[in-house]
């Protein structure tokens, strides 16, 4: 199984993107499960959304609590809350930034972490630039398809045409393909 | 057809497909989503004929159905939580008039303290009402079981909730099978109810019963609950054969059969305990579970064949009676009473507490070496029920129990844990 948790803050679409992200895993032919967390339920409190993949039907119903894979949407969390609790030594980490790796003053939890496996991604940007609005989200799953084996690019445009069909998910699909390129070529 | 879709969605869906005639429905989390599809879906002509009644509120929704559901209209509601408080005069009179409305209840804590997450008070706060409840454990077996729902309810003339735990299920992604309109109604005939209010055939519904007459009324409904019994296990088997999936019923055993400690609990919560008693089976130990589906009426016959060779059961449940203790607990340990068995309650995941592998398997083992007291909550923090006491001795003027405890243990948690 794999379990991925992705922190955000709300408005920001963390629970959007938990849904995308499986609904790519089922295009794929896997079994996927993607349960918000909510705090209060208002912009800007922390989010937390959890995706597991599996070859079988997942009916476990815990948080997920050893990830696999972050996805930081917002850094401005490493301060508030304990992003990597619980990350697999092997684990992966993927961050909205535009700064370098070493300014976000992370080290301390990312150190034990392979080398490659913090990835930034200026998520932000390319989403004023594509999409007119600073949402990171699907920017952010067309990343992860470049360094994940588990999630093909192809599945995530699928799932984001799903999830917005017409003009709003063509824009996306475009924005998360300039992601994959740029995370595919770094 | 296999999607990958929310439960609130699938449970839109399963419903459509029942082809209700009347949906009258308030919002409250965690249904909400569920009736926004059902609102979409009749606003755009995909699920029609059906009127869908906006009203004030939840007791304005199954008022409405009631109406409708008296003239001979399908109808179907859906709350949670404090919806079901405000609609529960009128959850009593579909009961009483023996109304086959379908409800969902997306399971969540009633306040006070204001809590949107899961627990089983509101389905409890219903238990005597006279309705059908029954308990799903997937977002699957939630669509399969509204869909016989419809077909219970009428062939009774008895409403049924059917009661998924919020959030868990309502909110999770998931893959379901959606049957297909031929399906469904190759299953599910059209309503025809036992009583209908008809211009042409004039009656009277809902009169003043004296005491010559209201108990044989009240009897009613408990034998025909009893009679349920029968007829859920036949319509659960009716549908197995059609889909080829074990939904519903009136209980479900998981490794259970012969085992010396046996877990029992409902809903979606199995699918978490699973993993954890396979592996303890797996290091020798005696050790199953079974979730009861049909919570009313309850399934005495059922448990006692299926706990016969247990020595000891942990009922591990969402619900707190203040004052006495569990609920599905002490409903099992009436019901097993002849039988030789040690009956532990645990009362878990209230207001939305994670339930986790390794809290499960704390609890269980605890269980196993009989150390567990006879009601034990699980996870709880006694040094955070102690701070508050200590306060309460301290001074008359200590403050909201409930603010003291949250400013000593919430703020602090959600900054820290996930």
């Amino acid at each position: 199984m794999f379990q991925i948790r992705i922190h955000g803050r709300g408005g920001q679409g963390v629970v959007s993107a938990a849904e995308m992200l499986s609904i790519a895993a089922f295009e794929q032919g896997k079994h996927s499960q993607a349960v918000p967390s909510f705090g209060s339920e208002r912009m800007g409190a922390p989010v937390v959304a959890y995706v597991r993949i599996d070859d079988k039907s997942i009916e476990l119903r815990e948080p997920v609590l050893d990830p696999n894979l972050l996805i930081v949407q917002d850094p401005t969390l490493f301060n508030a809350i304990d992003v990597f609790n619980g990350l697999r030594d092997d684990g992966w980490v993927l961050i909205n930034t535009s700064k370098n790796l070493e300014d976000l003053n992370i080290d301390q939890a990312t150190n034990r972490l392979p080398a490659g496996h913090v990835i930034t991604v200026s998520a932000t940007e390319l989403a004023m630039k594509h999409l007119g609005r600073p949402t990171p989200n699907t920017v952010l799953l067309g990343a992860l398809a470049a360094i994940s084996d588990e999630i093909d690019i192809d599945a995530v445009c699928s799932a984001i045409g799903k999830k917005f069909p017409g003009q709003v998910g063509e824009a996306n699909i475009v924005a998360a393909q300039a992601a994959y390129q740029q995370a595919a070529g770094a | 057809m296999l999607k990958q879709i929310e439960g609130s969605q699938a449970v839109a869906q399963a419903v459509a497909l029942s082809r209700p005639e009347v949906i009258s429905a308030y919002p409250i989390t965690p249904q909400t989503h569920i009736v926004e599809d059902l609102g979409l879906m009749v606003k755009s002509g995909k699920l029609s004929p059906c009127e869908f009644l906006l009203v004030e509120s939840e007791f304005g929704a199954l008022s409405a159905c009631i109406g409708s559901s008296a003239a001979g209209a399908r109808s179907y509601t859906a709350t949670s939580s404090q919806g079901m408080l405000f609609m529960m005069e009128a959850v009593y009179n579909a009961s009483g008039m023996g109304l086959p409305i379908v409800m969902t209840v997306g399971n969540r804590a009633i306040g006070a303290p204001i809590n949107i997450w899961n627990d089983w008070s509101d389905s409890m706060s219903a238990r005597d009402a006279g309705w059908i409840q029954l308990f799903v454990e997937t977002n699957q077996e939630a669509v399969d079981v509204h869909i016989q729902a419809f077909k219970l309810a009428e062939e009774l003339s008895m409403p049924v909730m059917v009661c998924m735990d919020g959030f868990i299920l309502t909110h999770s992604y998931s893959q379901v099978d959606i049957p297909s309109q031929e399906t469904v109604d190759s299953y599910l005939p059209s309503f025809q109810p036992r009583q209908v209010l008809d211009p042409s055939a004039p009656v009277s519904m809902g009169a003043m019963v004296g005491p010559e007459a209201f108990t044989e009324v009240r009897y009613l409904a408990h034998h025909k609950q009893r009679l349920a019994l029968k007829l859920i296990t036949e319509q659960a088997a009716e549908f197995e054969k059609l889909l080829g999936r074990d939904s519903g019923g009136l209980l479900k055993e998981y490794d259970s059969a012969g085992k010396e400690t046996v877990i029992v609990t409902m809903g979606s919560v199995i699918g978490t305990m699973k993993e954890v008693l396979a592996e303890m089976r797996e290091e020798g130990h005696s050790i199953g579970a079974l979730t009861v589906r049909s919570f009313r009426p309850f399934p005495i016959e059922a448990l006692q064949e299926a706990l016969k060779d247990a020595r000891r059961v942990i009922v591990f449940e969402k619900s707190l009676a203040v004052g006495i203790g569990g609920i599905l607990a002490n409903d099992l340990r009436m019901a097993t009473r002849d039988l030789d068995l040690a009956v532990h309650s645990v009362i878990g995941g209230l207001g939305g507490r994670p339930i986790t592998r390794a809290n499960l398997r704390r609890m269980f083992e605890k269980g196993l070496n009989d150390k567990l007291n006879r009601i034990h909550f699980h996870d709880m923090r006694m040094d955070v029920v102690n701070r508050e006491l200590d306060r309460e001795k301290e001074q008359r003027l200590s403050g909201s129990a409930a603010e003291n405890i949250l400013s000593d243990v919430g703020l602090v948690a959600a900054a820290k844990t996930i």
